[in-house]
């Protein structure tokens, strides 16, 4: 995947590239609003990640400019700036989501991997499907090996985002912003107990399982281990 | 916003006080030049009246009753205003102008005023009179009076025209104040409006200045170069939080990408791996609690960084209890919540959510297993209400106050994980909303309550 890092902070950038690099990644960088934009509408991205505050030109205005110029990459803000309403002016101008420093790489990994794959063409899906697991999203029902799965309405929400992003690391902070809408961290970690009951349902009694914790990031639904 | 009722306003009441202050004192003035006029006028007809007694006194002594009764005849045929009755013991008249003894005047001495009655070209009038009676050697009466009915008229003309009077003066004093105090409302109104945007969260809003220079455009320009002074402050506070967060992170942010690339290049069986990752982690609970600050100390400084809308309580609530059921359920606590209408106050959900998430956290985690932990939003007539209550070991009421300072642990807690701004935020949330928090016994446990303002629209 291609990705452009604009970073005015040339440590921070050094990192962030470096470690985008060693999960696979091929990234361009820029150091300031202006080269990014330069950049961001001369080759196409997969995603790009962009610092709130630029010299030359502020990160929301660099996005904005590249909203004008009918650019849709998929944009993650990085903010060092408080968060309340913040995020609500970076998601405004165009941004797709929203990371304040610091953050954890994985969950900067597990985001842009949700990014690309909101960006690839998605037909509108009424099932989806993990091994034997199957979510209908019209009947809003589970199933799995053929026997119905009983689940509440906010399990059902929690497992068809895991489903969504099926083969994707996807972090408590991602899980509690999409299924719960809360953009703050809970003190103990709530979203673990639920987890561990989500899998009680559709883990229980089955040779293989579904649901994975992957250590120091959050979770994966796979089929396969 | 409503219009206050103008009845109930500052200046319509000056104006009540003013107007009931102006009609006593011409109430005053008007009783004041009637009754001295009235006595002056009384004591020159009691004059005369007193000059004819002596003389008409003089006249009986010298030439008896004979002479009394001839210059009673000759003075009552002048048909002026004097009145005479010459009376015998029993008050049967015998000469004068008057045709009976006036049934009115009885005792000699003081001066009277009756009613008579006087035949002018056979038509026979009624009229009044002021006078005294005298009393003859021999045990003869003697009425010496003047006509006054005149200036009786003029004075009853008087006492009917005066409850009109005040009448009228109250009816236009309270008329005028009120269009005075409309004026003023008008005015008072417009900077009230502004006050009440302001206080909403708009702070670029400015009171409208007129053309008329008076006081109320004085206290205009003084209130807007007051807010513009606020206003650069708040811009200040935000810029320096804004900084510090941004002076602060930069750094964090290197050193959490610094131990997590050297991280990667570990083997994750290693003893270094369990130092960094614990490095990491004690990162984070440094980041953790200067967010926390930070939300405080913008709180604090009333700089709102989230946008306040309507909101109801009700689902707030609900939310959050299912967020924590599981993990109430897995400690053995029972978490409740109460079922309750819509509930709608001025608020940012984010924030309240947040500060709820740490009331009820707080809660499943002082309480026992067995325990129960009830979540309730209620309408009271003291505002909206968000409830927490517990049945753990609670706060002693004399550690209350101090618990929602900064960083303020209490002994029994210190060694469980926690960045000790939990209440301080929950705190810090309610200023933002105006609201309070409070702390009270639940016997036992603790009753944590966030009380909002009425959802009444603001008025100034």
């Amino acid at each position: 995947m291609r990705i452009l890092v604009v970073e005015d902070d040339l440590e921070a950038q050094r990192y962030l590239v470096n470690g985008l690099k060693e999960a696979g990644h091929v990234v361009d960088d820029a150091a300031d609003g202006e080269t990014g934009l330069t950049l961001a509408l001369s080759r196409p991205y997969d995603v790009a990640i962009i610092d709130r505050m630029l010299p030359k030109m502020d990160g929301l205005k660099l996005v904005a400019e590249m909203r004008e110029h009918s650019n849709t990459t998929p944009v993650l803000f990085l903010s060092a700036l408080s968060e309340v309403d913040d995020r609500v002016k970076g998601l405004k101008a165009g941004g797709d989501d929203y990371l304040t420093k610091p953050y954890a790489f994985v969950e900067l990994l597990a985001r842009i991997d949700a990014l690309m794959r909101r960006r690839s063409p998605q037909t509108v899906k009424t099932r989806l499907q993990v091994g034997d697991l199957e979510l209908d999203l019209l009947t809003r029902t589970a199933k799995r090996a053929g026997s119905a799965i009983d689940l509440q309405p906010r399990e059902f929400r929690l497992l068809e985002y895991l489903m969504r992003h099926a083969s994707q690391v996807v972090t408590r902070t991602m899980l509690l912003e999409s299924v719960w809408e809360y953009h703050f961290d809970p003190q103990t970690n709530v979203i673990d107990v639920h987890i561990s009951r989500l899998r009680a349902k559709i883990d229980k009694g089955f040779d293989t399982a579904l649901l994975h914790t992957v250590r120091g990031a959050g979770y994966m639904i796979r089929a396969r281990a | 916003m409503r219009a206050p009722s103008i009845l109930r306003t500052q200046a319509y009441r000056i104006v009540l006080v003013y107007v009931a202050v102006f009609a006593v004192s011409v109430t005053a003035l008007i009783a004041f030049t009637y009754w001295n006029t009235k006595r002056a006028l009384d004591a020159q007809t009691d004059q005369i009246i007193e000059a004819e007694i002596t003389g008409l006194s003089e006249q009986y002594q010298q030439l008896g009753l004979r002479g009394l009764a001839d210059v009673v005849i000759s003075r009552s045929a002048h048909g002026g205003p004097g009145l005479y009755l010459l009376a015998n013991h029993l008050k049967q008249p015998i000469v004068g102008n008057l045709d009976a003894w006036p049934a009115s005047v009885t005792l000699p001495g003081n001066f009277v005023e009756f009613d008579y009655q006087r035949r002018i070209e056979n038509q026979l009038d009624t009229r009044r009179a002021r006078g005294r009676v005298f009393v003859l050697a021999g045990g003869f009466f003697l009425l010496v009076a003047q006509d006054v009915h005149e200036r009786y008229q003029t004075e009853q003309l008087f006492t009917t025209t005066l409850p009109w009077t005040v009448g009228l003066v109250l009816l236009l004093g309270l008329g005028g104040g009120a269009l005075m105090s409309r004026n003023m409302l008008a005015r008072l109104d417009s900077i009230n409006r502004t006050s009440t945007e302001i206080i909403a969260g708009d702070l670029s809003r400015r009171v409208p200045i007129g053309d008329a220079h008076d006081e109320f455009d004085a206290l205009a320009e003084n209130l807007n170069a007051m807010l513009d002074r606020i206003e650069r402050l708040m811009k200040g506070v935000r810029e320096v939080t804004d900084s510090v967060a941004h002076d602060l992170r930069t750094p964090l942010n290197r050193l959490r990408n610094r131990l997590e690339a050297t991280l990667r290049h570990l083997d994750p069986a290693s003893a270094e791996t369990v130092e960094i990752e614990a490095a990491v982690a004690e990162t984070d609970s440094l980041i953790t609690t200067f967010n926390a600050l930070l939300l405080i100390a913008e709180a604090d400084a009333g700089v709102t960084r989230g946008e306040m809308t309507a909101i109801d309580l009700a689902p707030i609530a609900a939310d959050m209890a299912e967020l924590y059921a599981p993990l109430a359920e897995e400690k053995g606590v029972n978490l409740e919540i109460s079922p309750s209408g819509i509930t709608m106050i001025d608020g940012n959900r984010s924030l309240i959510s947040q500060a709820l998430a740490n009331l009820v956290d707080n809660a499943i985690k002082y309480t026992p297993s067995g325990g129960k932990v009830t979540v309730t939003v209620s309408e009271t007539p003291h505002g909206a209400e968000l409830r927490v209550a517990d049945t753990g070991p609670g706060i002693p009421a004399l550690e209350r106050a101090r618990v929602v300072e900064r960083f303020v642990r209490l002994e029994a807690s210190r060694n469980s994980p926690g960045t000790g701004l939990g209440l301080s935020l929950v705190a810090a949330v309610a200023r933002l909303h105006d609201a309070r928090l409070l702390l009270e016994d639940n016997m036992p446990g603790l009753r944590a309550i966030i009380r909002f303002p009425r959802h009444a629209p603001r008025r100034g």
